[in-house]
């Protein structure tokens, strides 16, 4: 589904990637650990196509295809989607007319005809019930005044609506209680499917008692330096990462 | 990539407002009488005797020119404008055939009013909205007016006003803005053509909006329209103003005045959209819109309350103010103004304090795209017996760009120790991480621009009629926000 091939970027001539290569296929869920400053948010940023960061080599393809010439929107048409680290807020702008908008967008690049608010109404409130959410999440302001915790829940909601085929959680548990962990997690895993794709960057092992990955990657320095299964979290946990560091 | 990433933006805000093309920029040919260039006592004098004006109202015209001709034109705004010469326009322009009833409108007029979303016709119009329609210096026909007479309610073009109801014309003009009041005001008192007047009587709360669509057709050619609504005591009101013109090279005046004047208890709520050309992306044309609008509460209890959305005029020199002269009086003003390209406003509001308990809200959204630049100038005064007055103003600036500019200038005079005032004021770039954060979401940029400005004016659309608030979303290209639950 997604293929890093041996992927440079800079960011203002330092060079933060130094030949990444990562393949998730199709139902995996990845994790990527690592020490801050390794290179893990800019990872998430190239993928969803943020513009600040320079690529010098390398390709990303999506279902085989390059996606480096294509724009932000036109990613997340094709099904990418980033939980991001730090939501941004949009006064004014209800949660609920800012989704309907982004699934009617994504719609309209499929030819689907758009939603009209009762329909969409309808679906989120179902979603918002299988997350266990408040429905007052709706009609507030996006992400303006909300919590820590409540604006990662959103971007677990977001997700659940937009439906992607590859989501890139870019350390949405930090910051997180228990409680609101466990909630994130069941949204992923609610859905979770063959067809579906997960890449969750985390620091943490905590988060993923909760979602169990197929795979852990240890990005150190712009380089996935050891891969494994979730057994490397634990030993990444009560060793550190500095015994992987040359 | 930062550079390009900005530039993109700029491309996306560019493309976004430059779409949005003026569609009103067309004219209307029509057989017109128009009086010669110039303004002198003569040209004053005619234009009260084209209307058959009473002695009284001519000597209002005169007095007023004699003041204009002292003053000078005030230069403290933060506008750029080039040196107006008035003798280089008309002060009179009017479509030769009068008249009578709707039928004897030439239908060029007809289709012009169709164009811009405005029939005329009874049964084509919105529902629950009275219109009188200003076509440059004269009122071509207000609708609804004897469902309103059952009411009692008056609802007449200036001039019928004059006619018919001379002795509250008379009791009431020049009180709320005098007319020496300041430069734009003498000019217009002196050389007024037509505009609305609105009477509503003790206790009846008006059942529908009321209306006047303002369209200047005629070259070279100022508009001076003038308004007067009064509201009786326990009476209530809901006033919307309209305006568009063609577009030409040659800038053109508008020099309005708008008096409103609430009772003991009565609320006017008044509303604009003002749509005016703004001129070309080089800043060739477009109207200079002058205007003072002023109310008064005189009255206990009494409320006013004003709102706009400017999107038009390459100039805007305007400040809807309150006088809270009544014990618990309430003033409110609401303002979206957007300048893009070379426009520039400068505009805000006055609210004075004089009775007991009074209290005003000042909530102002500008909004620079282009080489715009957008300033927010506005006045909280508490006179000395204005006990316990409280007032709240909240500024709010956007960027869009890094070639327009946002300026704010609050000012503050206090005499009376108990006021109570609130002062908030921010100004923000359109961030790229909001843009980039509704790409990510699968919207482009021109969607995601219109989605942010939009949420950015929510708070003054709310105070919108309905049917106006759409058209006020649609002004900034955005779609209406939908109802949940």
């Amino acid at each position: 589904m997604l293929e890093i091939i041996d992927l440079h970027a800079n960011i203002e001539d330092k060079e933060i990637l130094k030949g990444l290569t990562l393949k998730i296929n199709k139902g995996e869920v990845h994790s990527i650990m690592g020490p801050n400053g390794s290179g893990k948010s800019t990872l998430a940023s190239i993928l969803a196509g943020k513009e600040d960061y320079e690529i010098t080599k390398g390709d990303i393809l999506f279902n085989g295809e390059s996606i480096m010439e294509m724009a932000p929107e036109e990613r997340a048409q094709e099904g990418i989607f980033l939980a991001f680290q730090y939501p941004i807020e949009i006064p004014g702008v209800t949660n609920s007319y800012f989704l309907r908008e982004a699934l009617n967008s994504i719609r309209k690049s499929k030819g689907d005809k758009p939603l009209k608010p009762v329909e969409f109404v309808k679906i989120a409130k179902e979603k918002i019930k299988d997350l266990k959410m408040d429905e007052s999440l709706l009609n507030r302001s996006l992400n303006e005044g909300f919590s820590g915790g409540e604006k990662k829940r959103n971007e677990i909601l977001q997700m659940s609506i937009l439906n992607p085929c590859m989501s890139i959680l870019d350390e949405t548990d930090s910051g997180l209680d228990i409680d609101a962990l466990q909630i994130v997690a069941n949204g992923v895993n609610a859905n979770r499917g063959d067809d579906k794709s997960f890449l969750v960057i985390t620091h943490y092992q905590r988060l993923l008692n909760y979602i169990v990955p197929d795979f852990v990657h240890v990005l150190i320095e712009g380089r996935i330096v050891k891969s494994g299964d979730k057994s490397l979290a634990l030993e990444l946990e009560s060793k550190g990462y500095s015994w992987l560091e040359n | 990539m930062r550079e390009e990433l900005k530039i993109d933006n700029d491309q996306a805000t560019k493309e976004m407002l430059e779409s949005e093309e003026y569609k009103y920029g067309f004219t209307t040919d029509v057989d017109q009488e128009i009086f010669p260039k110039g303004l002198n006592e003569d040209i004053v004098r005619k234009i009260s005797a084209k209307k058959n004006e009473p002695k009284w109202l001519l000597d209002f015209r005169l007095n007023a020119y004699k003041r204009w001709l002292r003053m000078e034109d005030p230069d403290w705004a933060k506008l750029n404008i080039d040196k107006i010469d008035y003798n280089e326009m008309s002060y009179y322009a009017s479509p030769k055939k009068a008249p009578d009833s709707l039928d004897d409108i030439d239908p060029e007029i007809l289709e012009t009013y169709d164009k811009l979303g405005i029939p005329l016709e009874e049964q084509k119009m919105l529902e629950g909205v009275a219109v009188d329609a200003v076509f440059d210096s004269v009122s071509l026909v207000t609708t609804f007016k004897d469902k309103l007479a059952e009411l009692g309610i008056i609802f007449c073009s200036f001039s019928e006003a004059v006619k018919d109801h001379e002795a509250l014309v008379k009791k009431y003009l020049g009180k709320v803005i005098p007319a020496n009041d300041n430069y734009f005001a003498a000019l217009n008192a002196a050389v007024f053509t037509d505009g609305s007047f609105v009477y509503v009587p003790k206790g009846v709360r008006c059942p529908m909006e009321l209306s006047t669509y303002f369209r200047i057709n005629a070259e070279n050619t100022g508009q001076f329209e003038r308004t007067l609504i009064i509201a009786d005591e326990g009476s209530y009101v809901s006033y919307l103003e309209g305006c568009t013109a063609p577009k030409r090279s040659e800038s053109q005046l508008h020099a309005a005045c708008v008096e409103l004047l609430a009772h003991d208890d009565a609320t006017i709520k008044y509303s604009t959209i003002q749509n005016w050309y703004p001129g070309d992306k080089n800043g060739k044309g477009g109207i200079y819109n002058f205007v003072t609008k002023r109310g008064n509460c005189v009255g206990k209890n009494s409320r006013i309350s004003w709102t706009q959305v400017e999107t038009g005029s390459a100039i805007t020199w305007k400040y809807p103010s309150c006088i809270l002269t009544g014990d618990n009086s309430v003033g409110e003003f609401y303002s979206v103004a957007l300048t893009n390209n070379w426009q520039q406003a400068d505009t805000g509001t006055k609210m004075i304090h004089l009775g007991k308990n009074t209290k005003s809200t000042i909530v102002s959204k500008g909004i620079s795209a282009g080489q715009g630049q957008n300033t927010y100038r506005g006045l909280v005064k508490v006179g000395e017996n204005a006990k316990d007055a409280r007032n709240y103003t909240q500024c709010d600036s956007i960027l869009i760009g890094d070639k327009c500019g946002a300026h704010t200038f609050p000012y503050i005079e206090i005499k009376n120790p108990s006021a109570k005032l609130e002062h908030e004021a921010t100004t923000s770039k359109v961030g790229e991480d909001q843009i980039f954060y509704c790409q990510q979401r699968g919207m482009n940029e021109e969607d995601a621009l219109s989605l942010i400005v939009n949420g950015f004016c929510k708070e003054v659309f709310k105070e919108l009629p309905f049917e106006f608030a759409v058209e006020a979303e649609r002004l900034l290209s955005v779609s209406l926000e939908g109802s949940v639950g």
